[in-house]
């Protein structure tokens, strides 16, 4: 009996710190966007209840368009680091000898490390006018003036692949590694050409390392924020500056709120489409890594 | 023969010669913000006028080495504090989590696990909004039932390590619960069998066998913090972490070699924490199990 309630005892222990946690700091935050982004203001401290901050949000082009550019950059992101991580995916965990196999892991892993900040400076020391690039142009003869390849759609996107491509090639070694060689050489032995054993075995075999890649790429491209605003200037259009210019700027926090809502609802979307797709879970595949 | 390598002589250059150009994409920002800190120069930027260590450690106007600026050293010492609080508060939890989540059994306890992954598929600046929202709510219900003014849930570096430490501790937990996992029960139970008490075999059993992973979590929640910016852009005070000054920086006074120093000692800290983090968490397993 007394060994009972100890039992009882230290699992309430145990459960306190972590409903604390999940109720305090996530889960009540997150309903409380929700319900501030249900409030209309109606005077000064008065608020009703209304979806009037819905009805803003698709009655002004330039908030919903910004919500698609987003969305359709974040897909495009995730698709190209997709096309970008894989090949170097499958020749860390397939093709390189064992010993430079953990050298070039450990490679990937330390850009992994290094602050976004940090990356987009770098991406603007070369890329602006005065930058490494133009200068390099200038100095064989390619162009003659100095030029700017800052601040357009193009650098982004090779800007936000580079600072998501690294967590698309992690859960990819980890499922390609678990792959038996064996599998290729029966896939061969029937007669398969390499095209149809990549499609028919390799694709299969890697899917929860993908769609784990994926999901996580485009959760963070949607979700990024340094990388847009300082790569694409003021013509960046990005949805999580909305959010900060309502919150920090306008101080509209009904507006703001409701615009994370929204990103936090259509990500999400977009996930369980992924994960429905597939026939993939969320906890097995984002938890694994 | 290796059946996964390539056969083919042409395509096998071609693959080659991708992997080089993707390792020199990977390197090339890095490189560019690394090495004009040792230009001689009021701009990173060609030409370069010759090897310095002034943007390091020079004390003079117009060159104020990293070392020297004021509000630079202030911005690390932020994010020193505040990494080192949020990650001990993590690893804590995360302990606890993960014994809770590896060695009990509760109703809902699948349910509850979802739920203590959710953190790490909310951006960022959601994070950081929701719990702006939620302290503020919380801070105004206070003021105006009891008339106080609870400043500390304003933004602040209290909002910053609460925001941190809110998806902070998945990260902990799971990484901490993948070493657990790995744990043979039968060694708990013959200490026990042996005579010793619970407690004690937790602290010569257990927790030495989870050490590399706490300190791994500990370093892997230190480095997410320190170099965390959306959540922290919207919970910061008048106290900012080196992140944000760094930006305010950026955007505002526009970019001069000391911000290069900056970020190489960045790169430099964060790498070498990084090395030490999975090297810790290691133990001889193939490459990929090891994040």
């Amino acid at each position: 009996m007394l060994q009972k309630d100890a039992q009882r005892l230290s699992l309430l222990l145990l459960l306190t710190p972590f409903l604390l946690w999940i109720l305090l700091l996530v889960v009540l935050p997150q309903l409380g966007i929700v319900g501030i982004s249900l409030r209309e203001k109606v005077g000064p401290r008065q608020f009703t209840f209304g979806l009037a901050n819905y009805l803003a949000f698709v009655q002004e082009p330039i908030y919903w368009n910004t919500l698609l550019r987003t969305a359709v950059m974040s897909i495009l992101v995730t698709f190209l680091a997709l096309l970008v991580g894989f090949p170097v995916a499958y020749y860390i965990a397939k093709i390189a000898p064992y010993r430079s196999q953990t050298a070039l892991f450990l490679l990937c892993l330390v850009p992994l490390w290094v602050s976004d900040l940090v990356r987009a400076f770098g991406w603007i020391v070369l890329l602006r006018e005065t930058g490494l690039i133009s200068g390099a142009l200038q100095a064989i003869g390619i162009i003659k003036g100095p030029i700017e390849l800052l601040y357009n759609d193009a650098t982004v996107v090779v800007g936000l692949v580079y600072t998501v491509v690294l967590f698309m090639i992690v859960p990819l070694v980890s499922t390609l590694n678990g792959m038996d060689n064996s599998l290729l050489e029966a896939g061969h032995n029937l007669g398969g050409s390499r095209i149809t054993v990549f499609r028919r075995i390799v694709v299969p075999y890697a899917m929860p390392g993908i769609v784990a890649g994926c999901i996580i790429v485009f959760m963070m491209t949607a979700g990024s924020y340094l990388t847009p605003i300082l790569l694409g200037g003021k013509n960046s259009m990005w949805f999580t500056e909305q959010i900060y210019d309502q919150f920090i700027t306008r101080y509209n926090w009904e507006s703001g709120a409701t615009f994370g809502v929204l990103l936090l609802a259509f990500t999400s979307f977009v996930v369980w489409l992924g994960l429905r797709l597939t026939g993939q879970k969320l906890a097995t595949t984002v938890a694994k890594d | 023969m290796n059946v996964a390598a390539l056969q083919s002589r042409a395509f096998r250059l071609i693959y080659k010669g991708y992997l080089v150009a993707f390792f020199a994409y990977l390197a090339a920002p890095l490189l560019a913000a690394g090495v004009f800190a040792f230009n001689d120069s009021q701009f990173p930027a060609l030409p370069w006028n010759g090897f310095t260590l002034d943007w390091f450690f020079s004390d003079t106007e117009p060159k104020i080495g990293m070392f020297h600026d004021r509000r630079l050293m202030r911005g690390l010492q932020t994010s020193l504090y505040v990494g080192i609080i949020v990650s001990a508060m993590a690893v804590a939890v995360g302990t606890c989590n993960a014994f809770l989540f590896e060695r009990r059994d509760f109703p809902f306890k699948s349910a509850l696990f979802v739920l203590l992954v959710i953190p790490l598929v909310i951006p960022g600046v959601i994070i950081g909004i929701s719990v702006l929202v939620f302290a503020s709510m919380i801070a105004n219900g206070v003021e105006q039932a009891l008339g106080q003014d609870w400043s500390i849930l304003r933004p602040g570096l209290t909002l910053v390590i609460l925001g941190q430490f809110s998806f902070l501790t998945t990260i902990t937990s799971l990484v901490i619960a993948a070493r657990l996992r790995k744990f043979d029960i039968s060694l708990e139970e013959a200490a026990l069998n042996l005579g010793a008490s619970r407690p004690r075999v937790l602290a010569t059993v257990t927790l030495p066998f989870l050490a590399p992973a706490l300190t791994a979590a500990f370093l892997v929640a230190f480095l997410v913090s320190f170099e965390n910016f959306n959540t922290t852009l919207m919970l910061v005070g008048s106290d900012a972490p080196l992140t944000i000054t760094m930006y305010d920086r950026m955007v505002k006074v526009g970019s001069t070699p000391v911000l290069n120093a900056v970020s190489l000692f960045l790169m430099v800290g964060s790498g070498i924490l990084a090395l030490l983090s999975v090297v810790l968490q290691r133990d001889k397993a193939p490459p990929g199990s090891a994040t």
